[in-house]
């Protein structure tokens, strides 16, 4: 069983639950921006939560299928529709063979996923399906989809139920605005008193430069870094420090001007201080951002950190209890 | 230990942040290795990445698993096991051969030449200039003269940040670009504050660009030898010494890497701080009898 690629969409690659182990050489996670919508996907179609699946940025492609399967598409909103019909989202639907899936516009979030039964079927390398585009491997090929491609699908373990839905509670919330939940830390303390009250009282939109690496935000106030002697090896900009390795999640603000949040493709290390880093419970949320949606940081400490993970895998818990 | 006592911070839940030092130092490198090393032995549950870093380390965890006080408990606990111990770090020395003023940096650093500091001179003479070395010739051989350290591992797949093993006064300083370049050829040599630095991928950077290298250092397809076991050549704690070669040698360099014959020069060492920081010029001796011996 295989899917041929009519068109590619605007960035479509094959992402799993990502490759963990070997961030210590400069290989990200990589994986589903948004896991929440990825582990969805694959319980309406009945796979492992982690198989790989498409995951389709703010343009979906164009896709034949060779044979008969069963699709569920999750995350942002974007219809699917067989051979031009509309079709359901967050619902496990019958795909003939010989049927084109093409995708109406992307209305609100940026992420969507396809999961077919049977999982996308390319090789695992260092434990995951995962793209990662930098270093050129994983996924297909190690790159974006193209037209022409063929991608190949896995047996399914058993027999699909067409009709299964994603309870509406239970959908990934798509708001174009929303607060992002920071723990200041790391090199905090080299900003202002000023900006570093800033930085929460503004309101920051998404800028154009935002993908898998990170999110780029925009029009808050500039950033202050403390004047100080750089320590050697630091570089000469007050924004620099020592390279270091970057957390998923951390913020860092290249000459105090805009906040980069680096995500699952995310480069391991640099020379940027980084002012803090987002709670993993809102990494999903931020992958359905689109360029100009607007977020506001909020200020957690650990324990509302881990309160909100606790929050987060309950989610997860009662995903898993009605797809099951 | 002269650096002191590390700062801890919280990378929200799921991350450790450790800066040993806020200036680079062998020391600091040194301790990192030690205390991620260690951590690697201690197998905490729930750890899924340890990074060192030039002067600081990072480890990711699932807080399900460790509770994050726990883990910071932990890891200050084995920056307190360190105290006094000698610091030996079992290693490789690899010999990288560089063609230096190689004809494709220097069409890229023309490209970019609007945002260089210098835009009259190349990276090679504004380096050798502002470090105060005689000649071009005088700043090669002060860059493969002694060996580096390979202090971290990453910003993209397989790229060594390298740290030279020299005393301070010695130490080669450039700024980066003024810009960061959106183009640099792979396996480019080059330097930026006081680190040394390999391309692992073509693409953007700001480091000051001196040569090329013709051994890969990252392939994912695993095709020579030295890539059997992974597809990164370097880890954290590698030791790496340059080999200034001509362009005959480069080109037949690539004619084996295209064959896939292509090999390199590495051989176990172990390295003492204590021992290198006694006699660093005599020490490195050494180290290139380890890497130069049978």
């Amino acid at each position: 069983m295989a899917i041929k690629v009519l068109k590619p969409g605007l960035a479509t690659t094959v992402q799993d639950a990502g490759r963990k182990g070997y961030y210590n050489v400069g290989i990200p996670l990589s994986g589903a921006l948004d896991q929440y919508s990825f582990r969805a996907s694959n319980l309406l179609v009945g796979n492992d939560e982690g198989a790989a699946v498409l995951e389709c940025t703010l343009m979906g492609p164009e896709l034949e299928f060779q044979r008969d399967a069963v699709i569920a598409v999750t995350g942002s909103e974007m219809a699917p529709k067989l051979n031009a019909t509309l079709a359901p989202r967050n619902e496990a639907i019958a795909v003939k063979a010989g049927t084109v899936v093409s995708f109406d516009f992307m209305r609100l979030g940026a992420r969507a996923y396809i999961a077919v039964a049977g999982g996308i079927d390319v090789p695992v390398i260092l434990g995951s399906r995962s793209t990662y585009g930098l270093g050129a491997f994983g996924g297909f090929h190690g790159r974006k989809l193209q037209a022409g491609d063929i991608v190949p699908v896995g047996t399914p373990k058993g027999a699909a139920k067409v009709g299964k839905r994603l309870p509406d509670g239970l959908a990934m919330p798509l708001p174009k605005e929303l607060e992002l939940r920071v723990v200041p830390g790391l090199y905090f303390h080299r900003i202002t008193d000023e900006s570093a009250q800033t930085f929460f009282e503004d309101t920051w939109a998404v800028a154009p430069e935002a993908d898998r690496i990170g999110y780029r935000y925009k029009q808050g106030r500039p950033l202050k870094f403390r004047d100080r002697k750089q320590p050697f090896g630091a570089g000469s900009d007050p924004s620099n420090i020592v390279d270091a390795g970057y957390p998923y999640g951390s913020i860092q603000v290249p000459g105090g001007l805009e906040p980069i949040i680096l995500h699952r493709d995310a480069v391991s290390g640099g020379g940027y201080a980084m002012i803090g880093t987002i709670i993993s419970a809102d990494m999903d949320r931020i992958a359905q951002m689109q360029p100009n949606n607007k977020a506001r940081f909020v200020k957690v400490d650990l324990d509302g950190a881990l309160a909100a993970r606790g929050a987060y895998n309950q989610r997860v818990q009662k995903l898993r209890a009605a797809l099951a | 230990m002269a650096i002191g006592t590390a700062r801890y911070s919280f990378g929200a839940d799921e991350h450790i942040f450790v800066e040993l030092s806020e200036e680079m130092s062998l020391e600091a490198f040194f301790k990192g290795m030690a205390i991620t090393t260690a951590l690697e032995k201690k197998k905490v549950p729930g750890v899924s990445e340890i990074c060192p870093a030039n002067a600081s380390y990072q480890v990711k965890f699932d807080p399900d698993v460790t509770h994050p006080n726990e883990m910071m408990k932990l890891l200050q606990q084995l920056e307190r096991d360190m105290g006094n111990v000698e610091l030996e770090l079992k290693t490789r020395i690899i010999e990288i051969p560089v063609l230096y003023n190689d004809p494709w940096t220097r069409e890229t650093l023309m490209r970019f030449r609007e945002r260089h500091q210098e835009p009259s001179s190349t990276d090679i003479e504004y380096a050798t200039r502002i470090n105060h070395l005689k000649s071009v010739d005088d700043f090669i051989a002060a860059h493969s003269g002694s060996p580096w350290f390979v202090s971290m591992v990453g910003f993209v797949a397989g790229l060594p940040f390298l740290y030279q093993l020299v005393e301070r006064a010695q130490q080669l300083e450039v700024p980066k670009y003024l810009r960061p370049r959106t183009d640099t050829p792979k396996l480019t040599v080059g330097h930026g504050g006081c680190f040394g630095c390999i391309y692992s991928v073509r693409g953007a950077g700001g480091y000051q660009m001196f040569g090329i290298t013709p051994a890969p250092i990252f392939d994912p397809a695993q095709g020579l030898s030295y890539f059997k076991d992974f597809m990164c050549l370097f880890r954290p704690g590698d030791i790496v010494k340059f080999k200034a070669i001509d362009r005959a040698t480069y080109d037949a360099a690539l004619k084996e890497v295209e064959s896939g014959t292509f090999d390199l020069r590495m051989r176990p060492v172990e390295f003492s701080m204590k021992k290198f920081l006694a006699d660093p010029a005599g020490y490195n001796h050494k180290l290139e009898e380890v890497l130069y011996g049978n």
